[in-house]
């Protein structure tokens, strides 16, 4: 089975092409469009359990040494020769079924979601080509067709932003994510550059195994490249700008593409580098850094917005800094654990999200919300097990994820206390804005237009069905990697633990396991502390949290405004540019070469008005020229 | 015997009585005679230079000049008729269509 990898990527790559192409001429039935997008999704998620319970029969140590599934040569020139080749192992499998699970799911809820919207062909081929773009991603054995899909999925993501074009945001939104996201793409394409020019070849098994004879500069300079890259498609400081705008697309896309699997790439592709990251500390600390500093800050500026969306996007932000923190610590497989567990439950939350538009027409201000767990049972109770999992209670998938970051970032010998301290007040945050939308959403009154409340509604089975099963997963999801600490086993870590091999050392010593279960009540307290908050600040005291603005006024329009980083960008970047094309448009486009060709012009025609006296018509004019001029130079031979 | 100068003499003579003819004058079938002239001054001049060095160089080009004469002759006497046709007479001030 295992040498049928590529069949995976192709189903979604068949369903885009069936729905992309021949809707564009003849108008397919909706059923059928549905039937073949989701089915594409069905066949690829059971090819890859399948490759991946054929992975699990092998011996741990031979999971790892699956030769590449090499399908053809792709460039090849000179020395360069890059092939379509995939690769099996614990990591690429692990992120085969993330994708096309919550794919799938999120297809299935799709089709409930846009079934009155006339785009409903467009929607479902962006779909599609986007997994198909992201399975090439993950299951790639080299770095260009990593890169292909890297690309590929930033395409989707501007198609799907952008896919109510009619109006003015979205277009604009797709765009800024695409010029963002270009950056980042810049930096790791001169990663790519670097290691063929060093090692001359992109192949991942070999560029590893070679990776030793580079110098130390180098690998520092090569994978602080490809993390450039990272921050732009994960959404990292500095590059994060793009996400929260992204919510002008689709609620499911924003789920899917922008919470559960695109963003995350950043986290798989330093996994999948982990050997170049080993050789470099100083990129593993910026990795650390970076992770833990836009989680805490995207974190502060989801306290204060009122946007449904726009709160879950700057958790995502958050989330994924708690991804590169375990990774730039070292605990590749913890990151990885994160990203699954984060996949699901925020995934679920946009999901509930999308569900509660659709049922209020499209509002999204939390201010005018409320009462809503009476009106849609289903969506409330999901959104609250995704919340319970987000914020890290116990026995919720979150918990045991975020904790083995936490740990990992405390224990681990590139970690840090402060790293872990950003952590765990993140963790806190994290905790209060989540129950602060979940209380300011679906209990108390409703503070909206009164026919809108009337009008609200559950959602029908088929969006309901995928956050049920969402929110399963987002409370049993963590039981795969209980840590041993609470008597688990971890089968998570063991799973993954091959591939990263010996550059995961955990310390495992005696009073460590004391130490461990310290930091995790710590968390857990803290977690609690900011529900408790939530609770007392939206529902027990709704008059609070104005005067708490009014207090700290200068604060809060900090937050409000989003510490003005669109502003500071706005500014220096696109009036910076926009200023120097002005500079240059005036003082060099029409000073120099504007003044240089017309001045060329009216010479020529100077020179030609002076010539045209000579050119009378008259033959013996001519004549008199040249007797002149053969005198004149018999005077001059002579 | 003659000396060469006064041959040269007369050349230069029939070569200035050629240009001054093919400046003043505006029938092109003048012009074409005055031109016939210089051709012939240029030959005698040739022809007494060849005589006089006893190289045989002048009279070849000598008859090279009047062969080439001959041909243009028949060749600008057809554009004349052309001309003729068109004009009504071929002053060559008429003929002046190129003119910027």
């Amino acid at each position: 089975m295992i040498e049928y990898v590529w069949l995976i990527p192709l189903f979604p790559a068949i369903g885009f092409l069936i729905n992309g192409l021949i809707s564009r001429w003849y108008n397919l039935p909706k059923a059928f469009i549905a039937w073949v997008a989701c089915s594409a999704l069905a066949l690829s998620f059971i090819g890859s359990a399948a490759v991946f319970f054929e992975l699990l029969k092998l011996p741990p140590e031979l999971r790892v040494k699956i030769p590449d599934v090499i399908l053809f040569d792709w460039v090849v020139s000179g020395d360069l020769r890059t092939v379509i080749g995939y690769k099996v192992d614990p990591l690429s499998m692990v992120m085969a079924l993330v994708v096309t699970g919550v794919s799938f799911l999120i297809h299935v809820y799709s089709v409930g979601y846009m079934h009155e919207d006339p785009g409903f062909a467009r929607y479902f081929s962006y779909l599609n080509l986007f997994v198909f773009m992201m399975l090439n991603l993950v299951l790639a054995n080299n770095f260009l067709l990593m890169f292909l899909g890297w690309e590929g999925v930033g395409l989707c993501s501007y198609l799907l932003i952008g896919f109510w074009f009619e109006n003015e945001a979205p277009p604009r939104a797709g765009l800024k994510a695409f010029i963002v996201n270009r950056v980042g793409d810049f930096g790791f394409l001169i990663g790519l550059f670097l290691i063929f020019s060093k090692l001359g070849t992109l192949i991942f098994d070999e560029v590893f195994a070679k990776a030793s004879t580079l110098d130390p500069w180098t690998v520092t300079l090569i994978t602080l490249m490809l993390f450039v890259g990272a921050t732009g498609k994960s959404a990292q400081l500095p590059l994060y700008v793009w996400l929260p705008d992204a919510m002008e697309g689709p609620t499911p896309v924003s789920s899917l593409i922008h919470a559960a699997t695109m963003v995350t790439a950043g986290v798989y592709m330093v996994a999948r580098c982990h050997v170049l990251y080993e050789m470099a500390p100083l990129s593993m600390m910026v990795v650390a850094t970076v992770g833990a500093l836009t989680a805490i800050f995207a974190a502060s500026m989801a306290l204060v917005q009122v946007d449904f969306k726009r709160i879950l996007a700057y958790s995502t932000i958050s989330q994924l800094g708690y991804m590169f923190l375990a990774v730039g610590v070292g605990a590749y497989s913890a990151g990885i654990f994160h990203l699954m567990t984060h996949a699901f439950f925020k995934a679920l939350l946009f999901l509930a999200a999308g569900s509660v538009m659709h049922a209020l027409a499209g509002e999204l201000d939390i201010r005018r919300m409320g009462q809503l767990k009476e009106k849609m049972p289903i969506t409330f109770w999901t959104f609250l097990l995704a919340a319970l999992a987000i914020a890290g209670i116990p026995g919720f998938s979150g918990f045991f994820s975020k904790d083995e970051i936490l740990w990992n970032a405390f224990s681990s010998p590139k970690g840090h206390a402060i790293l872990w301290l950003i952590g765990l007040i993140t963790a806190g945050m994290t905790a209060f804005y989540m129950f602060r939308l979940c209380f300011m959403a679906f209990f108390g009154r409703f503070r909206g237009d009164h026919e809108v409340f009337h009008h609200a509604h559950e959602s029908p089975p088929i969006m309901t069905i995928p956050m049920i099963v969402l929110a399963v997963l987002s409370v049993i999801g963590g039981y795969v990697g209980i840590p041993h600490v609470l008597g688990g086993h971890n089968y998570f870590h063991k799973f993954l633990s091959p591939v990263f091999k010996l550059h995961e050392n955990l310390p495992h010593g005696e009073g460590s396991e004391k130490l461990e279960l310290l930091l995790m009540v710590v968390s857990v307290a803290v977690a609690l502390f900011g529900i408790f908050l939530a609770f007392n600040l939206y529902l027990r005291n709704p008059e609070l949290p104005k005067k708490l603005s009014e207090k700290w006024a200068k604060a809060y329009k900090i937050l409000w405004n989003k510490y003005y980083v669109d502003e500071i960008y706005g500014f220096i970047f696109v009036e910076g540019t926009k200023g120097f094309g002005r500079i240059l448009w005036h003082n060099f486009d029409e000073a120099v070469i504007d003044r240089t060709v017309n001045w060329i012009g009216s010479l020529m025609k100077i020179m030609g008005a002076g010539l045209r006296l000579f050119q009378t018509g008259f033959v013996r004019d001519y004549i008199l020229g040249i007797l002149v001029g053969a005198l004149i130079l018999m005077l001059l031979i002579l | 015997m003659i000396p060469l100068e006064l041959y040269l003499l007369v050349s230069a003579l029939l070569f200035v009585i050629g240009v001054i003819g093919v400046l003043i004058r505006r029938e092109a079938i003048v012009i074409f005679m005055s031109i016939e002239m210089m051709l012939s001054a240029v030959g005698i001049a040739l022809v007494a230079a060849s005589r006089v060095y006893e190289a045989l160089d002048g009279m070849i080009l000598a008859f090279l000049g009047m062969t080439v004469a001959a041909s243009e002759a028949a060749i600008g006497l057809a554009i004349f008729v052309l001309l003729h046709r068109t004009y009504k007479g071929v002053k060559v001030d008429d003929i002046n269509l190129l003119k910027g």
